[in-house]
């Protein structure tokens, strides 16, 4: 196990490495340091002479040695719009993209796990077919339209629900969080549907076919045979054998649901990283671009592994192979 | 005496979008208490399914279409969901043909034995253990303390197979259904395991129930023999009787298909020709297409399975009948 | 081999006339794209055409709603063009990008595949690694993010002059990786066959190994593919657009179109969020349900995840 971990951290630290490139080659061709720290108002001459201080002028590999030196004690650079350290920028906005993604994560899982089991014991019944032909609808309609849909029926035509923004935020340290007034709560309802609202299918679907598949096997008829309950043998027999896949296949399904923040976050001005990365667009803020690249990218690879490891933990082979 | 187990006529169909199959067609037998028979067949006779039936696990879309299954004087058929659980695992374990997908892999050994255990009796974990490795010494696993705690896929084939037969043996049943349990296993592990079940059931008096499809296995282990053939018992009887006079053409066909001594050097005598497939049984006997023995009558009429009193077996052949004259 | 097909298609025919879901699809999905296509006949406006716009028409409800008039049968939009004609012209353009960012990966994917499964060890190892991290970081985000760089560095008028290449590139480009794992994958399955080790040892050439052999067996995986991944595609376009990364305004898709009525739906004139916004959903959804089907059917083996 110690072996497997140390393997997938360091795979782990590599693609780290890919991206920072990747991200230092855009930030390289496209950005303008300069500009984000003076202006446009400057002379040409002086603007040259800015740039050979800053050792813009130096060889590539030098820049991205000294770039990455920066990223790891967390400079990323200025944000040229908010006139600030990109990454503090970033940290500020964070809190509003967790929480929601937290939320929705819990409604995934708490909906998408009794479903999908009950679909594929009951695949005949009547629910589950309703189940099964709502979600290939649910997973048809694009997130942005789902959250216009919400915003349009609770509050344009209801008023049940705030449309836009976080609503009453407390701060505590560095995290401004809506998670502890009513007000902010009411804020989160849609937009946690609204992202939920395209994996909360495709994990119905996928934790019915992979339970489906289990309920095949050997062991499972082994398990009737041997006169076990029908509970144990659904929740710990089955359900443990189909959590694997969907462990894996969840890791990757967070990289869509950042995805989806950002068009969530479109929608409903949720102040959050999705939303900030959208206004770095549209102001060309190519410092924020690239620093919110490299954030989501360590995410994503912290993610990743974690879940590797989680996965290692779930399954007793890969368990043994990392220990020999 | 109550026999153990009694199959009355046991018709199996699947329900298939193109209509129903019959997969078993109207199997009946007896065992008595601590007797051990075999169910021989080709693949596709029926003999897994006529197996799964006993204990209603035959997988979808199978049903049981007719017939009664008497366990121990009970209709199992009356039984409800519940009663059912009670006697599978209990009264009527079963070990499968391949180990290496019979126990679940993100179980540890010890939790797949203790599970069974309290799923029929009423006990704490430490009696449920003590239990489970009492059984896995009777099926000679070195140091159980310590197998106890691993999963599957640390054990070898053979292994596995003799966890699953400790599994089988953890409640002490009555019947043990056995449905291919050596063939997936090396030809020299096969002789230990078969050796280890012979000796378990004797010991234990356990009934036994060894579906294959290997004449050799059957005759090292049990008594009595049912031969299957599409779906119907062509012959059955005592084992010793049937191995050295296969009364019914396509037993004495399975046993010249034997590699023996007295065969040395030549080729092996095959049936010609195939099982027929389930879809397209052919009328009358269904075994007549290949049979060397054949009359007009037998394309015609479907045999019945009579006693012949001078062979002490029951066979289903028309050219038997016309033989005997009458004179069962 | 041809006999094979044939006995297949018939066989897909049958169950394709049979299906109470497929049949219904097809019909729709036909209908989508005919109309689309027929739009410069069939609309009753040209909505690129600056002269028969007037802004004074701007939020005209449907016709059948108090305030609207025959002229617009689904209402305007917020410039005062026909809803109508606007829809049907910005479908056609998420249709054909949809169409042509597919031919795109599929392409792309089909090409490393092959190469990956063929020539196997680093060259294999390096694409597929490739393809994982970027499996890993979703088709959709790295779409998003391509579309950022590009338009970062194109700037946005360039961007929109070319919106509709550009987006053909970032979809094919942020959606490879499904092609290429799935073709690999019966790359390997094939190679180890016998007739591709006699082909070799006749001396046929690694390129027409590949092309003549190999890839005709990938076909069944890859046209599966391909229908969910049109979708995916049109849905990537329409998110794209809806994030202004997209079709600019002028020249609307259903994604830019959604985009723009959006804040209007604050005034109470929904329509011109709804009702591109159904024939996006309908769009999509037909195609989903056909790839479902057509998975049912021909049932290949595809890479899972």
């Amino acid at each position: 196990m110690f072996a497997f971990t140390v393997r997938r951290i360091a795979q782990g630290i590599f693609v780290m490495l890919v991206i920072s490139f990747l991200c230092f080659t855009i930030q390289h061709q496209i950005g303008d340091p300069v500009r984000d720290i003076v202006g446009i108002s400057v002379s040409t001459a002086e603007r040259e002479a800015l740039r050979d201080k800053m050792g813009l002028n130096d060889p590539f590999l030098t820049q991205y040695v000294r770039f990455l030196g920066k990223a790891v004690h967390g400079d990323v650079g200025m944000s040229f719009f908010f006139k600030k350290p990109a990454l503090s920028v970033i940290l500020a906005k964070a809190p509003a993209t967790l929480e929601l993604v937290f939320i929705s994560s819990i409604i995934i899982i708490f909906v998408s796990i009794p479903l999908g089991i009950y679909c594929a014991i009951n695949p005949r019944k009547i629910l589950s077919r309703i189940i099964m032909g709502l979600s290939i609808v649910g997973v048809s309609i694009p997130v942005f339209l789902t959250a216009i849909i919400l915003i349009y029926i609770f509050s344009v035509e209801l008023h049940w629900l705030p449309s836009y923004g976080r609503g009453q935020l407390v701060q505590i340290g560095p995290w401004r969080t809506g998670l502890l007034t009513l007000d902010g709560w009411k804020h989160l309802i849609l937009p946690s549907i609204a992202l939920s609202s395209i994996m909360l299918p495709l994990f119905i679907r996928l934790i019915r076919s992979q339970m489906m598949e289990v309920l095949e096997t050997d062991y499972i008829k082994f398990a009737w045979a041997k006169g076990l309950h029908r509970k144990r043998i659904w929740f710990v027999h089955a359900f443990k054998n189909t959590l694997l896949p969907v462990i894996t296949v969840g890791g990757v399904q967070l990289g869509t649901m950042i995805a989806f923040t950002i068009l969530t976050e479109t929608v409903f001005q949720w102040q959050g990283l999705g939303f900030l990365f959208i206004e770095a667009v549209e102001r060309a803020d190519t410092t924020l671009l690239v620093a919110y690249l490299m954030v989501v990218g360590v995410i994503f690879v912290v993610v990743n592994t974690l879940v590797d490891i989680v996965y290692g933990l779930v399954n007793p082979m890969v368990r043994i192979q990392g220990s020999k | 005496m109550e026999h153990l187990l009694e199959l009355q006529d046991v018709v199996i169909r699947f329900a298939l979008r193109s209509g129903d199959l019959t997969a078993v067609d109207g199997v009946s037998f007896s065992l008595n208490r601590g007797e051990r028979m075999g169910l021989v067949g080709e693949s596709g006779a029926g003999k897994s399914v006529t197996g799964f039936s006993i204990i209603d696990l035959i997988s979808k879309p199978g049903y049981i279409s007719s017939g009664r299954i008497l366990f121990e004087g009970k209709d199992l058929a009356g039984l409800s969901e519940e009663e059912l659980r009670i006697i599978r695992g209990n009264r009527i374990s079963m070990i499968f043909q391949d180990p290496m997908m019979t126990l679940n892999p993100v179980l540890t050994i010890g939790t797949q034995m203790v599970e069974t255990l309290q799923a029929h009796r009423d006990i704490s974990d430490e009696e449920a253990h003590g239990i489970a490795l009492e059984k896995l010494r009777k099926v000679h696993i070195p140091s159980p303390e310590k197998r106890l705690i691993q999963y599957p896929h640390e054990f070898s084939g053979g292994m596995r197979q003799r966890i699953v037969i400790a599994i089988a043996l953890l409640t002490d049943p009555a019947l043990i259904i056995a449905d291919e349990p050596t063939t997936a296993l090396d030809v020299t592990i096969q002789a230990e395991i078969l050796d280890l079940l012979l000796e378990l059931c004797e010991s234990e008096k356990t009934g036994l129930i060894l579906i294959t499809h290997d004449l050799a296995v059957v005759s090292q282990v049990t008594q009595k023999i049912a031969v299957m053939y599409a779906g119907k018992i062509v012959e059955m009887g005592d084992t010793t009787r049937i191995i050295s006079q296969p009364k019914h053409p396509y037993t004495q066909g399975l046993i010249n298909a034997l590699p023996g001594s007295e065969h040395l050097g030549k080729r092996l005598n095959q049936i010609p020709g195939m099982m027929p497939n389930l879809m397209s049984i052919p009328p009358g006997c269904s075994f007549h297409p290949r049979c060397p023995l054949r009359v007009a009558v037998c394309a015609q009429q479907i045999p019945e399975l009579l006693y012949y009193e001078k062979f002490s077996r029951e066979v289903a052949c028309h050219v038997m009948e016309q033989l005997s004259g009458g004179d069962l | 081999m041809g006999r094979l097909r044939r006995i297949r298609e018939s066989y897909m025919l049958y169950s394709f006339l049979r299906d109470p879901v497929a049949m219904p699809c097809f019909i729709i999905l036909c209908l989508l794209i005919l109309v689309s296509f027929l739009s410069p006949v069939l609309a009753p406006y040209n909505p690129y055409e600056g002269a028969s716009i007037n802004v004074l028409n701007a939020e005209t409800p449907p016709m059948w709603m108090s305030g609207g008039t025959p002229d617009f049968i689904l209402g305007t939009d917020s410039q005062g063009r026909d809803l109508l004609s606007t829809l049907l012209y910005g479908m056609r353009i998420s249709i054909i990008i949809g169409c042509c960012a597919v031919v795109m990966q599929a392409f792309l994917g089909v090409i490393i595949g092959l190469l990956s499964g063929y020539i196997g060890g680093r060259v294999d190892s390096f694409l597929m690694r490739l393809a994982d991290v970027q499996l890993s970081f979703s088709t959709m985000m790295v779409a998003i993010f391509l579309g950022a760089i590009f338009q970062a560095a194109f700037g946005v008028s360039m961007y929109e002059e070319f919106a509709v290449p550009l987006l053909v590139l970032v979809i094919g480009l942020a959606e490879w990786p499904q092609y290429a794992r799935t073709v690999r994958a019966s790359v390997l399955a094939e190679k180890e066959k016998e007739y591709i080790e006699a082909a070799r040892v006749i001396g046929l050439n690694a390129y027409r190994i590949m092309w003549r052999h190999i890839l005709p067996n990938t076909l069944s995986p890859v046209l599966v593919i391909s229908t969910v991944q049109v979708a995916n595609a049109i849905m990537s376009e329409a998110a794209l657009s809806f994030l202004g990364l997209g079709m600019p305004v002028t020249r609307p898709s259903l994604g830019s179109l959604i985009n723009s009525g959006f804040e209007f739906i604050f005034s109470g004139s929904w329509w011109i969020t709804l009702f591109p916004g159904v024939f996006l959903i309908v769009l999509i959804l037909v195609i989903n349900l056909l790839g479902d089907w057509l998975r049912d059917v021909l049932n290949p083996k595809l890479y899972k995840g």
